[in-house]
Order: structure tokens, then C-alpha cells, then sequence
């Protein structure tokens, strides 16, 4: 919904909320349900009214657990009955420098102020380790705004006695317990209350009045940014950006001024603020997010202008340069296609309203953000929180590479007639075994991502993987696929419980860069043998429909399950007995859980 | 602006905030009215009519308004 997409206007969601929640509600498509506890060391109420609208327009539907005011404390080092059958699967701790008990007195010397720092800091950390050993589920905590007045002026800055001083210490800390402790987050209030001006931010008629420890207008911004980390969290955020050309990337049309009457490079100011929005692009190339061009051009020209000596972006940056006269939601159809991704996972950019218009209207799931003018390009695409990241992963970090890799394997399948001679000369090797400590974390990641290629979309936090992986009558199994091309990490996950001689398979998913590889044959393969070991007799499978897995409806019939069950809304239950089962697997070569012993 | 004219808009603000086009409000409107109209919608009003009316209250006006027509007498001195 538009109204909820940066740049919004936040007095006009405060106004509407009620109109707007039930317009999100009317929309269709699948919505998922999570469970956030939201624990205040202030008011929460329109806090968790306006992260509604936002995880709603993100197709999050929350329902909310909220202390009762100011008992966050309390609510996380002893949480009562309610809070612990509400089974949270995030928790918010809502604080702000208004719930630091005490401050440095002035003039208290470096040993007062460390001891004074230590238990702070111990105050929060008791509470953090007591919610992961009670729910184990990812905390997102504030860090704290700069204080309000500065008693001391700008001596406050530097004097380990200053609060400003204090308050700087006492962020660092909480940094550096967020970079040792997976799955807690940070949510950066300081930054948010910069951007928005500390003054209005901190208005203390709002805490007066009604114990806001920000001033109501910005709490949209404030729910904005933490509904970017939630659905983030959730796998929700972007992937790749299709980028027009002409007035986007660089000034000018390269058509009609040749590539010499660009604007870029840092000639004229035009051309310096195209090419730090270049600059701005290509590093989030390096966070993972797929370039892609998507231009009326020829392609001729369009090489022209990324050739050109001044532009940052050069063809290789790209994937997939879609550089024709095709209207340009076919063009983002091609793109999906080519990288296996939806349409709603691109970002499209361009600065002529007509053409986002056309887009918008063919995805109306789509993000395409109000270009107006060059200047605020960067800012639009970096505040919108499209790619969000919480986690940062090595696959994230070389996944252009594997696009790429890709882009080979696709070019080296069509010079072979048989599919299976071009599988086999991938030389693909698997590594598929029970979960490892240090996959936890990516395993965590993938089931919360996999959306295509899943056939429970079952979402896991990394605690319920930990008990997964040491549970005996769990069959928890990754598998890690690598060929000449190179190496695709962990692409697939299955968990199965055992009960009785019937093993329950309650997740299955893969990521989709690896279909049709023969990976789900060597995984099924896996799973029958450890079965067969265990004298199972009985394998179930689930398949349950959701907008996104229509790919995977007929999976466990390829893998000569039979059907069970059905009910009308699509649900389907299989079975297999692992005795009748036959092997699948020629094409990949695996390292299993026994090659390890 | 009169007394009417800020009736006019401030009614509108009323529909939005609690999201029913029924209300209307007078001099003696109190929260006890509306429903919905609790201390943390009060201050949704508050902002909706800091935002229509173009000023801030004071903290003083907001902890002693009684009813609506005290808060026009606030709009109809500060507002524009």
C-alpha cells in the first residue's frame, strides 16, 4: 500500500489508522501470523498500533503481548503466566535513555563511572539472557537516543562523568553483545532520532503527558524501521534491483547525447550525483542484492553508457541487462525468470512515473519507489529498508557469484542434447549430513526464507534447530551442493520425526538456485537409507499449499509417494515405504553422515 | 475563522481518529461520550489537531481542558 511505503506521512497514519488497518485487511493474499512481545520501558500503545499497519502491508499479521508500562524488566526476568503461554516468536524491548536508572554524578572519576557502566549494562544483560533461556527467540532491543540537555555542555562529549559521554559507553556495549549473540538485534534509535531532530523527538510534553519517550509524530518512523527488521528477519526483504538507465543511473539520454554528453564522474555537480547513487549501488552489490538493468535502449547504447570511463557500473556488475523497446514489466518478467526469483522481490527504478506506473499496475506486489529527483535517489532506495540486514552470511556475500556460476551452467546446458550427460558434467558433489553447530545459523536463515521450494513453510528459530539437532528422534538433515563452477552452499534443509516405525517429514524445502539439479533426489535418497536403517516402515509427507510453493504441489509424487489425503483446501498427506523405494540418485556424488565416522 | 468553521473541521478529525462518520461534537462533548475516546486515543487527538490547527498546545491546556468547547476556545485563540 502506498501510503505505507517511504516516504509516508506519518500524521496521516496516526489520523487513519483504523481506516487503513481495515483496508489491509480487506487485501488478499496470504498473510503470515507471528507473535511479538512487545516489553515497554515506556507507551507502547501507538507504537504497536502503527507496527501493525506496517507488518500487515508487509504480509505479517501480528498479534501483540504488551508489558503492562514500564514493566519490561520485570516482564523479561519474570515473566508470568500470559507472557509464557503467549510463546512469543520475536520480542521488542522498547527502551530509551528515559530507563537508565542512574547517571554518572559529575566529576565522578573513571573507576566510579566504570563501575556505574557495569551495572547498567548487567541490568540489561540479566534480562537478555533470562528471555533466551525462557523463549530462545530473536530479541530486537534499542539502543538509547542522546540525552535531552546537556548539563555540562559540550564537555558532556568527552567527560567519562557526561551523560552524552555515558550514554555513547553504554551503546558500545550493547554493540558488542549484539556481535557475539546471535538472533539479538539492535534497533537503532539513536540514528533514528538524529535523522529526525533530537529536539522533536524528545519532546517532553509527550512524556509528561502520556510517558512516550518519543514524541507521538515520530513513532511511525520508529515503527517503520522496526517493522524493516522484523520482516527481514522473516525473509521478506528484497533481492535484486532493476535499474533503468537514462536520467537513473547517469543524466542524460545516451540515445540522443552519445555517451560523451552524459551526465557522470566528477566533472559537473549533475554528474557527481549520479555517480555517488553508482557508488551507493555497487555497494550493495557487495551486501548480495542482485543489479540488473531494465531500459528502453538499445543495447548498443546501453553498452555505450556502461562502458563509458566515468560510470562505476560497468556491464559485469550486472546479471541480466535487458537493454530493448519491450515494455518494461516484461522486461522485469525476464529478469524474474532468469534468476528464479519473484517479480516482488525486485526493486524497480526509474525516474519516469509513467513506466513505474505501468509496472506497478502488472505487480501490484511490487516495490517501486518515487524517484523525483537525482539528489534524493540514494537516500530513497537506502531509507526504504528494502534489503534490511539482520544476518550477514557468506552466502549473502558471494551470492552475485553464484548467480553468475549460474549464468554459466545455463550456457553449458545448451550445448548438451541429454539433461542428465549435462548434470554429469557439472561434476556436483553433496555434503549432506545432520545439522553442525556451525550451520545452525544459516539453516535458521534458510527456513525462514525458503518460500518457493518449501513444502510445510514451516518457520524455525535457531533454538528449536539447536533441539532439533540434538534430538534422538529427529532425522534433521542439510546438504551442501558444489560443482566445477563453484560452490552453492547450504541450498536444503529436511526434518522428519520419528514416532513409532513412521518417520513425519515436517519440513522439506531447497533453495531455488539448485532446481533441477538432482539435489532433492540425492536428499530423498539420504533420508530412505537412514530410515531403513531405523526400521521405519512408513514415511508421511505433507504438502500445504500457500500463494508461493505451487511448484512443489506434486513433489512427493515424483518421488513415488502415494496420496493419502486431501482436504478443500489443498492439503495433501502422502506415504512411502522406504522398502519399495528405489534409489534416484547418478548425478551427484555424496558425502554422507557415514563417510564422516 | 468561527466557531462553526472550526466545528467543521474539527467534526472531520473526530471521524478520523476513531473511524466513525456518526460523530459529531459540541461545547459540552466530554470523553465520557465517545467510546473509544480513552487517555491514549486523547493524545491521537491532540496530534491530529495540532496538525489541522497548525500549533502546539501548551501542557497546561491539555491537563485542564474539560471538554470540546474548551478546546475550541484553545483553537479558536491559537490555531489557523
Amino acid at each position: 500500500m502506498r501510503e505505507l511505503e517511504y516516504p509516508f506521512d506519518s500524521e496521516y497514519l496516526l489520523k487513519k489508522r483504523r481506516t487503513i488497518k481495515k483496508n489491509l485487511l480487506a487485501r488478499e493474499g496470504h498473510l503470515i501470523e507471528k507473535r511479538i512481545a512487545v516489553l515497554g520501558g515506556s507507551t507502547t500503545h501507538d507504537v504497536t498500533a502503527m507496527l501493525e499497519l506496517f507488518l500487515l502491508n508487509q504480509g505479517i499479521r501480528p498479534a501483540f503481548y504488551e508489558s503492562e508500562y514500564g514493566r519490561f524488566w520485570q516482564d523479561a526476568m519474570f515473566p508470568d503466566e500470559t507472557l509464557l503461554s503467549f510463546h512469543p516468536d520475536i520480542i521488542y524491548i522498547h527502551t530509551s535513555s528515559r530507563n537508565i536508572q542512574r547517571f554518572p554524578a559529575p566529576g565522578d572519576d573513571e573507576g566510579q563511572v566504570g563501575v556505574l557502566l557495569d551495572q547498567t549494562f548487567d541490568h540489561f544483560r540479566q534480562m537478555w539472557e533470562s528471555v533466551e533461556a525462557k523463549f530462545g527467540c530473536p530479541v530486537i532491543q534499542n539502543n538509547f537516543e542522546l540525552p535531552y540537555v546537556r548539563l555540562m555542555g559540550n564537555r558532556e562529549a568527552s567527560d567519562p562523568s557526561g551523560r552524552v559521554n555515558f550514554v555513547t559507553r553504554l551503546n558500545q556495549r550493547f554493540y558488542d553483545y549484539a556481535q557475539t549473540h546471535p538472533h539479538f538485534y539492535i534497533q537503532d534509535i539513536l540514528y533514528l532520532s538524529s535523522c529526525y531532530g533530537l529536539d522533536r523527538w524528545a519532546d517532553p510534553f509527550y512524556w509528561h503527558m502520556y510517558k512516550y519517550a518519543l514524541c507521538v509524530p515520530a513513532i511511525p518512523e520508529l515503527a517503520f524501521n522496526l517493522a524493516n527488521i522484523i520482516k527481514s528477519l522473516l525473509g521478506k526483504n528484497q533481492k535484486a534491483l532493476a535499474l533503468d538507465l537514462d536520467n537513473t543511473l547517469w543524466g542524460g539520454v545516451v540515445g540522443d547525447d552519445g555517451p560523451e554528453g552524459l551526465q557522470m564522474g566528477p566533472e559537473t555537480s549533475m554528474g557527481q550525483v549520479y555517480t555517488e547513487f553508482q557508488s551507493y549501488l555497487k555497494s550493495l552489490k557487495g551486501l548480495g542484492i542482485l543489479l540488473n538493468v531494465n531500459s528502453k535502449n538499445d543495447m548498443e547504447n546501453a553498452m555505450a553508457g556502461l562502458n563509458h570511463p566515468d560510470c562505476l557500473l560497468k556491464p559485469e556488475d550486472f546479471l541480466v541487462i535487458r537493454a530493448n523497446w519491450e515494455n518494461k514489466d516484461q522486461n522485469i518478467r525476464a529478469i524474474a525468470d532468469t534468476l528464479n526469483i519473484l517479480p516482488e522481490s525486485i526493486v524497480f527504478v526509474d525516474d519516469n512515473p509513467a513506466e513505474r506506473e505501468i509496472v506497478r499496475n502488472r505487480f501490484p506486489e511490487m516495490t517501486v519507489p518515487e524517484m523525483d529527483s537525482p539528489e534524493h535517489y540514494m537516500k530513497i532506495i537506502d531509507r526504504s529498508g528494502f534489503f534490511e540486514v539482520t544476518t550477514f552470511s557468506e552466502d549473502d556475500r558471494k551470492r552475485n557469484e553464484m548467480y553468475r556460476e549460474n549464468a554459466q551452467r545455463a550456457s553449458l546446458q545448451a550445448s548438451f542434447a541429454d539433461y542428465e550427460d549435462y548434470l554429469k558434467s557439472l561434476e556436483m558433489e553433496a555434503v549432506i549430513r545432520g545439522f553442525e553447530p556451525v550451520l545452525y545459523d544459516r539453516i535458521t536463515q534458510l527456513t525462514n526464507k525458503s518460500n518457493q521450494f518449501n513444502l510445510t513453510t514451516r518457520r524455525y528459530t535457531q533454538t528449536e534447530i539447536e533441539e532439533a539437532a540434538a534430538d534422538e528422534r529427529v532425522i534433521d538433515l542439510y546438504g551442501r551442493l558444489e560443482d566445477k563452477f563453484g560452490d552453492n552452499g547450504v541450498v536444503t534443509v529436511v526434518i522428519g520425526r520419528q514416532e513409532g516405525d513412521t518417520v513425519h517429514i515436517l519440513l522439506w524445502l531447497m533453495s531455488c538456485r539448485v532446481l533441477k539439479r538432482g539435489m532433492e533426489q540425492a536428499m530423498m535418497d539420504e533420508l530412505v537409507r537412514i530410515c531403513r536403517g531405523r526400521g521405519v516402515n512408513r514415511i508421511v509427507g505433507y504438502y500445504y499449499p500457500t500463494a508461493k510453493n505451487a511448484m512443489v504441489k506434486e513433489f512427493y509424487r515424483q518421488m513415488e509417494f502415494e496420496k493419502t489425503e486431501e482436504d478443500a483446501q489443498g492439503n495433501t498427506v502422502w506415504q512411502l515405504c522406504p522398502e519399495a523405494y528405489v534409489y534416484q540418485n547418478n548425478v551427484i556424488k555424496v558425502v554422507s553422515e557415514d563417510d564422516k565416522r | 475563522m468561527t466557531r462553526d468553521e472550526v466545528y467543521d473541521r474539527l467534526n472531520e478529525i473526530f471521524r478520523d481518529v476513531f473511524d466513525d462518520d456518526s460523530i459529531t461534537v459540541s461545547d459540552s462533548t466530554t470523553s465520557a461520550d465517545i467510546e473509544e475516546w480513552d487517555s491514549l486515543e486523547h493524545i491521537n487527538l491532540v496530534v491530529a489537531v495540532e496538525e489541522e490547527f497548525g500549533f502546539k498546545f501548551q501542557m497546561g491546556q491539555v491537563v485542564s481542558m474539560k471538554d470540546v468547547g474548551e478546546m475550541v476556545d484553545i483553537i479558536m485563540e491559537n490555531g489557523n
